[in-house]
C-alpha cells in the first residue's frame, strides 16, 4: 500500500512540510509500515493509551501572576517589529495547488 | 396575510421599548435587553408558498475570569501594552510546558453545574493544529475527545408577540463545555500589507459552550446568550462583556422544510453584540431561504457578519474544510475531579477539586433570583425579568422597598417606568443614577403619606434628576407642591376663586 499523491499533497498543505524528493516519501512509507505492525496486536476490550503519563497526577497551579513582563526579551528574536508588536504577513499565504507549484510530487 | 421579505422587519415602538402589561399605575414600559422587538416564532419566512424551519445552534467562547492564564502564570488583563503579558510558554518558545491553572478548572465546573451538565470526573486535553500568526505554537490546546462537562440545559424566557405579559420559557440543550486556550490578537494593517500580532491574549483560559441547534430564530439565540451571560456574571466564572471580547458567539444556521432532513449549515462569525447576533441570524435564515427558493444551493461555508450593512458575507482565507489533525496533548495527564464519595484521603488539599464542594457553594442563579423577587415582593415575572436584566437594578429596587412604606407592587412602577426610562434616555447605568435609592424612597414616602400628589411626585423626580443635592422635601417646599389637607384652608381658597369669577359662577348656576 503506497501513500497516495492526494494524501501527500494534503500533508504538504496541512503541515507545510516539503517531501523534497523520493527519499523523503519513501521514509514516510517506511514509517507507516513500521507503525502498522501495531495492528497485529489484539486490542479488543483494551482502552487505548494515549500517554504514558496517564497515571500521573495533573499538577494544579494556584491562580497567581508569576510570569510575563518580558517584552524586551521576547522581541529580541523578532525579525521585524512595530512598536512592540510582532510583524507577520497580511494573512495565511496558502500553498498553491499541486498543478501550480514546484514540487517533485507527480502532478505538479 | 402580508408577507415580509426583509429580515427583522416587524412592529417597532420607540427603539428598545415595548408597551406591556398594565401595572398598578398604568402600562409598564418594558425595555427589551437587546432593543429588538420579538420577531421569531410566529413569523412566515420566505415567499410563504412552502413552510420553512430555520435551525440555529451556537458556539460560545467565554473568557474565564482569572488572575493568570490557563497554562501559564502571565496576567490576564484587557488593554495592556502589547506583548507585556506574555511568558515564554505563551510565545511558544522551545523548552516550555503547560501547567494547568486550578481556578480555570473551578470556573468550568461551576459553569457546568449551573447549566445542569454531567461533570466528567476524567477529562482529557488535545491539540488542534492550524497555522495562523496569532497562534505561535501552531496548535491550540483544547478538549476535543472528552471535555470537562456534557449534556446540560439552559432555560431562557421570551415574550409572545409584543406583549411582555405573556412570557414563555424555552430550553436549549448544552452539548458540552470544554476548556481551551485563547489565541493572540491580530491587527490587520492593509496599507502596509502586514499583520501586527499581540500575544497578551494568547493562552487566556476560555470555556467553550456548545448549544445544540434547538433554536429557531435570532430572538431565541439572543435570549439564550443573554441568559448565559447573566449566569456567567452571577457565578463570576466570566465577566462575559461582549464589547471586550470576553464573550464571543458563532452561530450555525440552516433551513429545511418540515419533515425533511436538516439543510446544509453555514457558520456565522464576527458578531459583536447580542443585538447583532439576532440580526445576523435572521439575515442568514432569510438569505438561505431566498437562495433555495430561487433554485440555488447553500455552501457549507463560514461567513462574517457585516454590522454596517446588516448582512453576512463569505469569509476570505477559509480554504475548504479544515483538517485540524487532533492528537492527545502529550504533556498533560488526564484531569481528574473528585466528589465527596471519591475524595482521596491522603492528597494535598490544594491538588484536589471537589465537585460537591463547589456545588454547595453555587450562588442563586438568575432564574432563582427572579422567582424569589416575585414571591417576596408580589411583582410580576416580567417585572423581575427586567430587574435582573439591568445591572444593579434589582438591588436598587430592594433598597427602595426597604426604606419606604409604599408597597413593592407600587414601587416597581416607579422603578421600571420612571427611573429606568430616565436612565435609558440618558444612557446611564443604575450605578451612575443621580437619584439614589434613598432619595427615591424619601420621595415615595411623601407620596405614600399623601403629603404630595402623584403629579407633584413626578415633578420632584424631574428636579432630583438634576442631581443638585436637594432632598425631595426641600424641593416640595421650594416649589410649594404640598397637598393641602386643612379643610378650612381649602374652603377659603375655593371661596376666593368663586368670588373672583362672579360672571362664570352665574353662568354655571344657570346651567
Amino acid at each position: 500500500q503506497k501513500v497516495s499523491v492526494e494524501v501527500l499533497d494534503h500533508l504538504e498543505h496541512l503541515a507545510l512540510v516539503d517531501f523534497r524528493d523520493l527519499e523523503g516519501v519513501e521514509r514516510l512509507q517506511k514509517a507507516i509500515q513500521f507503525a502498522d505492525q501495531l495492528h497485529e496486536v489484539n486490542t479488543d476490550g483494551v482502552e487505548p493509551m494515549d500517554s504514558v503519563l496517564e497515571d500521573r497526577c495533573l499538577y494544579l497551579r494556584e491562580d497567581d501572576v508569576t510570569e510575563g513582563n518580558c517584552t524586551k526579551e521576547l522581541m529580541e528574536n523578532a525579525r521585524e517589529k512595530v512598536e512592540e508588536y510582532f510583524v507577520a504577513p497580511p494573512g495565511n499565504i496558502p500553498l498553491l495547488k499541486l498543478e501550480e507549484r514546484e514540487t517533485f510530487l507527480p502532478g505538479s | 396575510s402580508p408577507v415580509t421579505r426583509e429580515a427583522g422587519r416587524c412592529r417597532r415602538g420607540r427603539a428598545g421599548t415595548v408597551l406591556g402589561q398594565r401595572g398598578e399605575r398604568g402600562p409598564v414600559e418594558m425595555v427589551l435587553p437587546w432593543g429588538i422587538p420579538p420577531s421569531g416564532r410566529s413569523r412566515v419566512w420566505g415567499s410563504g408558498l412552502a413552510p420553512w424551519v430555520p435551525v440555529v445552534g451556537l458556539e460560545i467562547h467565554a473568557q474565564i475570569s482569572s488572575n493568570s492564564k490557563l497554562f501559564s502564570g502571565s496576567q490576564v488583563q484587557f488593554a495592556a501594552p502589547p506583548n507585556s503579558l506574555v511568558s515564554f510558554f505563551d510565545a511558544s518558545l522551545p523548552g516550555t510546558l503547560p501547567v494547568l491553572n486550578r481556578r480555570c478548572v473551578e470556573a468550568a465546573v461551576m459553569t457546568g453545574l449551573a447549566l445542569n451538565c454531567s461533570i466528567n470526573k476524567k477529562s482529557l486535553f488535545d491539540r488542534k493544529h492550524y497555522f495562523y500568526a496569532d497562534l505561535p505554537a501552531g496548535y491550540q490546546i483544547t478538549q476535543q475527545r472528552v471535555p470537562i462537562a456534557v449534556n446540560g440545559s439552559l432555560s431562557y424566557s421570551l415574550c409572545i408577540d409584543n406583549k411582555m405579559s405573556q412570557m414563555v420559557t424555552k430550553t436549549v440543550r448544552i452539548k458540552q463545555i470544554q476548556l481551551e486556550q485563547d489565541s493572540g490578537k491580530s491587527l490587520h494593517d492593509d496599507t502596509r500589507s502586514q499583520t501586527l500580532v499581540d500575544l497578551n491574549r494568547a493562552g487566556v483560559g476560555l470555556m467553550e459552550v456548545v448549544m445544540e441547534p434547538d433554536m429557531c430564530c435570532g430572538e431565541e439565540a439572543a435570549a439564550a446568550v443573554r441568559e448565559l451571560q447573566l449566569i456567567l456574571q452571577t457565578l463570576g466564572s466570566s465577566q462575559a462583556v461582549m464589547a471586550e471580547g470576553q464573550l464571543r458567539v458563532d452561530a450555525n444556521v440552516s433551513v429545511h422544510h418540515p419533515g425533511e432532513p436538516y439543510g446544509v449549515r453555514t457558520e456565522v462569525k464576527n458578531i459583536n453584540s447580542i443585538r447583532f447576533l439576532a440580526k445576523a441570524v435572521d439575515y442568514e435564515i432569510q438569505r438561505q431561504i431566498e437562495e433555495l427558493e430561487n433554485g440555488g444551493t447553500i455552501l457549507n461555508e463560514t461567513r462574517a457578519f457585516d454590522s454596517k450593512l446588516g448582512c453576512t458575507v463569505p469569509m476570505r482565507d477559509k480554504e475548504g474544510k479544515q483538517d485540524y489533525r487532533f492528537m492527545p496533548e502529550p504533556n498533560l495527564p488526564p484531569l481528574i475531579l473528585y466528589d465527596a464519595k471519591s475524595l482521596p484521603a491522603n492528597m494535598n488539599h490544594q491538588q484536589v477539586i471537589n465537585i460537591d464542594w463547589i456545588h454547595e457553594r453555587l450562588p442563586d442563579l438568575p432564574s432563582v433570583k427572579r422567582e424569589k423577587l416575585v414571591e417576596q415582593y408580589g411583582i410580576l415575572p416580567e417585572h423581575s425579568f427586567t430587574l435582573l436584566n439591568e445591572d444593579g437594578l434589582a438591588e436598587f429596587f430592594e433598597s427602595v422597598v426597604k426604606h419606604t412604606q409604599m408597597k413593592p407592587k407600587k414601587v416597581i412602577g416607579w422603578v421600571l417606568n420612571d427611573l429606568l426610562s430616565y436612565l435609558k434616555q440618558h444612557s446611564l447605568t443604575v450605578k451612575e443614577s443621580p437619584v439614589s435609592s434613598f432619595l427615591l424612597a424619601d420621595l415615595l414616602n411623601l407620596l405614600e403619606k399623601k403629603e404630595i400628589s402623584s403629579t407633584a411626585a413626578k415633578q420632584v423626580l424631574a428636579e432630583l434628576w438634576k442631581g443638585e443635592g436637594k432632598t425631595p422635601l426641600e424641593i416640595v417646599k421650594e416649589q410649594k407642591l404640598e397637598l393641602l389637607q386643612d379643610q378650612k384652608e381649602l374652603e377659603q381658597i375655593c371661596q376666593a376663586v368663586i368670588d373672583g369669577q362672579e360672571n362664570e359662577v352665574i353662568m354655571v348656576v344657570w346651567g
